[in-house]
C-alpha cells in the first residue's frame, strides 16, 4: 500500500528523523493560514505541494513556491482538483521553502535478489532515480543491512562518505539512513525513500547552520504485514483508489480494473495472468485481473461477478478455474446464483478442471452455460462472443 | 532419483490438526507420501488421519521418535516463521512452507537463520513439491502428475498444475515439480531448483514456468546458459499484459521502475537459448522441439 508524503513524514517524525514542518490543506483557506503562520515564522517562501500517489506531480504542476499568503492561496486552488495521470488532488502540503544547499538520494528496500534491506544512497539526488540508474549506475552506492541487526554505523558511515559527506552532517546521514531502516521494520515497509535528502541553511543561535533533512517522503507498506498495524489502515488513500477495490478487499478477492472488454475471473494469481495473455494474444484486451483465491466458496464467486459487471466496458466475460484447493461445483454453484440475480447479460465461456470438475460441468450443462475444454479454447470463444457484442476486444 | 523428496522422505506435518493441515495430509497420505509425524503444541500423544499419524508437542520430539527429515508448514501467518525456525533448529533439513500471507521482512531473519542450519527452506506462500509415484509434500493435486524425467519449476500454484496437467496430457512425466512461491523473499530460488536438477541423474529436461516480477528468471536463465547447455529446456512466463505499479495477485509480481516485465524475463530465457511458450499448451511441443525424446 502506497501512502502519502505527508502521512510518510508522520511515520518519519515518529521515528526521530529530521523533517521541516507542514500542514495539510483541503481547502485554498486552509493554505492560505498554513502559509501565513509559516511567512511570519520567518519563511521566505513557502512550497505547496499536491499529495497524490502516482510520480512526476512536479513535472504535472503539482508543486510551487510562493512568496505570499495571497499567491499561496491562488496557487492552491489551481493544484486543488487539478488531474495528476487520472488522480483528482484533494490535499496539498504547505511547508516552510527550504533554502538547499545540496541534494541526495537515499532509500531502503527490501531486495529480493539479495534477501536483504538495502540501502542506497546517491549524490544525484532530487532527480528520478531510476534515470541516476540508467544513465550513471556508478553514482548509487548501495548496501546491504545486516540481515539480523539491521543497518550497522559502520555501513551508514561508508555510505556518508561514498556521497561525499563528512563532519557534522555525516553524523546526521548516519542518524537518518539508521533511522529509515528503523522505519521499515516499525512500520513493515518495503521501500522507505528520501529524495532529495538535502543539505539546507538555516538560522541557528549562532548565524548560519547547515543540516541535513528529509524534504521529501516515499513509503510504500507490505500489504501482507497490515493486519499486524491496524493503525496504518486510516493511511489509504481511497481518493485514488477504484471503488470495486474496497469491495473486493471486502470479499478478499485480488482485482485490478483495466481498460479492455473481457472480464476474467480465475483461481490463482499467475493463472489469472495467464489467462489476461491468453485473451490478448486471441485478439481480445482484459477488462480485469481477478484471482479469486484458494477454496472460493460460492458467495465469494457472485462478488466476483458483481465486481466485472461493475464495469460497463466489459462485453464478455471468461471464468478459468483450476480446482486444487478450490472446487470447482463450488465455482458453478456461485456462477448459476450469480447469474441468476445479474442485471446485465454478458456473453459467458467458463472452464473449469480439477477437483470436482465432473460435478462442475453437469451443473453447468443444466444451467446451459457455454463451457470450454482448455483455455486457449475459453480465450477464443470470449473474444468472439466480445467482438460479436461490439467490443472488438478493446477498441472500444 | 528426483529432487527434494523421494521414497526416503519422513515427513512431519506442522499444524496437521488444523483444517487444511489435516485435509492435505490426508492427500499426501494416499498419494503414497511417508507421512511419520504431525506437530500441534498441546495435542502431543494424540494420533491424526484416523490413528494414523502420530502426533507431538514439538518438532523436536517428532525428530527424535520418528526420524522425520522433512517438514510441511500449514500454520497461520503470524506462526509460519517460528515453524520454520523450530524445525531447522530441530535438525530438519528441507522444509516446505505453504501458508501465505507472512509479512516479507519477517522473512529476512528466518532465511538467513536457515541457511546457517545447513538446511533449504521451499517457500513461503508455495504449493509445495511432488515427485510422481514417490511422495508430494503440500497442495499440488496428486492426479495431475505422471512419473517421467521433466523436471518442473515455477512460482505459481494454479499455473503449475495447469502446465502439469498439459505435460501430463502429452504423454510427458515429471521427475519433480517444484513450486517456490509467489512472494518477494522466497527460501529456494528458481537458481537453486535448476542446480538441482541439473545433478539429478533422473532429470533429462527442464520446465521453467516464471512470471512478472523480480529478476529470478533472469539469473536463473543466465545460469542455464553456462551450466546447462545440452538439457532440453522450455519456459513459459506469465504476465505479458500486466500494466506497470500493479501488484498481481502474488506479493511479488509487480513490475516496478520499468523492472520485472514478461518482455525482460522473455529476452532473457532466450538470450539463454530457451524457448518461451505462448501458451502453456505449447510446452511439450516446445519440449520435444528442444530435444526432448521421453
Amino acid at each position: 500500500m502506497k501512502i502519502q508524503e505527508a502521512d510518510a513524514k508522520s511515520l518519519l517524525v515518529a521515528q526521530g528523523l529530521p523533517v521541516p514542518p507542514w500542514t495539510v490543506a483541503r481547502t485554498p483557506t486552509d493554505a492560505r493560514a498554513a502559509a501565513e503562520t509559516y511567512l511570519a515564522n520567518g519563511a521566505g517562501r513557502v512550497v505547496i505541494k499536491a499529495q497524490v500517489l502516482v510520480g512526476g506531480r512536479g513535472k504535472a504542476g503539482g508543486v510551487k513556491l510562493a512568496g505570499s499568503a495571497a499567491e499561496a492561496e491562488a496557487i492552491a486552488s489551481r493544484i486543488l482538483g487539478m488531474d495528476i495521470k487520472g488522480i483528482t488532488v484533494r490535499k496539498v502540503l504547505v511547508g516552510p521553502a527550504a533554502v538547499i544547499v545540496k541534494e541526495f538520494y537515499l532509500g531502503a528496500i527490501l531486495d529480493r535478489a539479495t534477501r536483504r534491506i538495502v540501502v542506497m544512497a546517491s549524490a544525484e539526488g532530487g532527480v528520478e532515480i531510476e534515470e541516476v540508474a540508467r544513465a550513471t549506475p556508478e553514482a548509487i552506492h548501495r548496501i546491504e543491512a545486516h540481515p539480523l541487526l539491521g543497518l550497522l554505523d559502520y555501513q551508514a558511515r561508508e555510505l556518508a562518505f561514498a556521497v561525499g559527506l563528512g563532519g557534522p552532517t555525516m553524523r546526521d546521514f548516519v542518524k537518518i539512513a539508521r533511522g529509515l531502516v528503523a522505519t521499515m521494520r516499525a512500520y513493515d515497509a518495503d521501500l522507505v525513500e528520501i529524495n532529495p535528502l538535502g543539505i539546507v541553511r538555516e538560522r541557528g543561535s549562532d548565524g548560519q547552520v547547515e543540516r541535513l533533512t528529509c524534504l521529501d517522503a516515499k513509503i510504500t507498506l507490505d500489504d501482507s504485514a497490515l493486519p499486524r498495524h491496524p493503525d496504518l489502515e486510516q493511511l489509504r488513500d481511497l481518493d485514488s483508489e477504484d471503488p470495486a477495490d474496497a469491495e473486493a478487499r471486502l470479499y478478499d478477492i485480488s482485482f485490478i480494473h483495466l481498460d479492455g472488454t473481457i472480464g476474467c475471473m480465475v483461481n490463482g494469481a499467475g493463472l489469472a495472468m495467464t489467462t489476461m495473455d491468453l485473451i490478448k494474444r486471441a485478439g481480445g484486451e482484459p477488462a480485469n485481473f481477478l484471482d479469486i483465491g484458494g477454496g472460493a466458496k460460492a458467495d465469494r464467486v457472485a462478488a466476483a461477478m458483481r465486481l466485472i459487471l461493475a464495469d460497463p466496458k466489459v462485453e464478455a466475460i471468461l471464468v478459468n478455474i483450476f480446482g486444487g484447493i478450490t472446487r470447482g461445483d463450488e465455482v458453478a454453484r456461485g456462477l448459476i446464483e450469480a447469474r441468476s440475480r445479474q442485471e446485465r447479460e454478458v456473453p459467458m465461456v467458463v472452464r473449469i478442471v480439477g477437483t470436482n470438475a465432473e460435478e462442475a460441468a453437469r451443473l453447468l450443462e443444466e444451467a446451459r452455460f457455454e463451457t470450454a475444454a482448455n483455455l486457449d479454447e475459453a480465450a477464443a470463444i470470449a473474444v468472439a462472443a466480445a467482438r460479436a457484442a461490439g467490443g472488438a476486444g478493446g477498441a472500444a | 532419483m528426483s529432487i527434494l523428496i523421494d521414497r526416503d522422505t519422513r515427513l512431519v506435518v506442522h499444524g496437521m490438526t488444523g483444517r487444511e493441515g489435516e485435509f492435505h495430509s490426508r492427500q499426501m497420505l494416499e498419494y503414497g507420501t511417508n507421512i511419520v509425524a504431525g506437530m500441534t503444541p498441546g495435542k502431543g500423544g494424540l494420533h491424526a488421519l484416523d490413528n494414523r499419524v502420530p502426533v507431538f508437542d514439538t518438532i523436536a520430539d517428532a525428530v527424535r521418535e520418528t526420524g522425520a527429515n522433512t517438514s510441511c508448514i500449514f500454520v497461520p501467518a503470524a506462526g509460519a516463521p517460528d515453524s520454520i525456525l523450530e524445525a531447522v533448529a530441530s535438525g530438519i533439513k528441507t522444509v516446505f512452507c505453504i501458508t501465505e500471507g507472512i509479512p516479507a521482512l519477517d522473512m529476512l531473519p528466518v532465511v538467513e537463520v536457515v541457511s546457517q542450519h545447513g538446511a533449504r527452506l521451499i517457500g513461503p506462500n508455495c504449493p509445495g513439491a511432488t515427485s510422481p509415484g514417490r511422495a508430494k509434500v503440500g497442495i499440488i493435486p496428486g492426479s495431475i502428475h505422471r512419473e517421467g524425467s521433466v523436471g518442473v519449476v515455477s512460482r505459481s500454484g494454479t499455473l503449475t498444475y495447469e502446465a502439469v496437467q498439459v505435460m501430463t496430457d502429452a504423454g510427458i512425466g515429471q521427475s519433480t515439480c517444484v513450486g517456490i512461491g509467489g512472494d518477494p523473499i522466497v527460501g529456494t530460488t528458481f537458481l537453486d531448483v535448476l542446480r538441482l536438477f541439473a545433478q539429478d541423474a533422473e532429470t533429462e529436461a527442464i520446465v521453467l514456468i516464471g512470471e512478472i516480477g523480480g529478476s529470478a528468471e533472469e539469473e536463473a536463465a543466465a545460469w542455464a546458459a553456462e551450466h546447462l547447455r545440452g538439457v532440453p529446456m522450455a519456459a513459459f512466463i506469465a504476465g505479458r499484459t500486466a500494466p506497470e505499479g500493479k501488484r498481481m495477485g502474488h506479493a511479488g509480481a509487480i513490475i516496478s521502475g520499468g523492472r520485472g516485465t514478461a518482455a525482460e524475463k522473455i529476452a532473457a530465457l532466450e538470450a539463454a537459448g530457451i524457448r518461451v511458450a505462448g501458451s502453456p499448451a505449447e510446452l511439450p511441443a516446445l519440449l520435444r522441439e528442444a530435444g526432448y525424446r521421453g
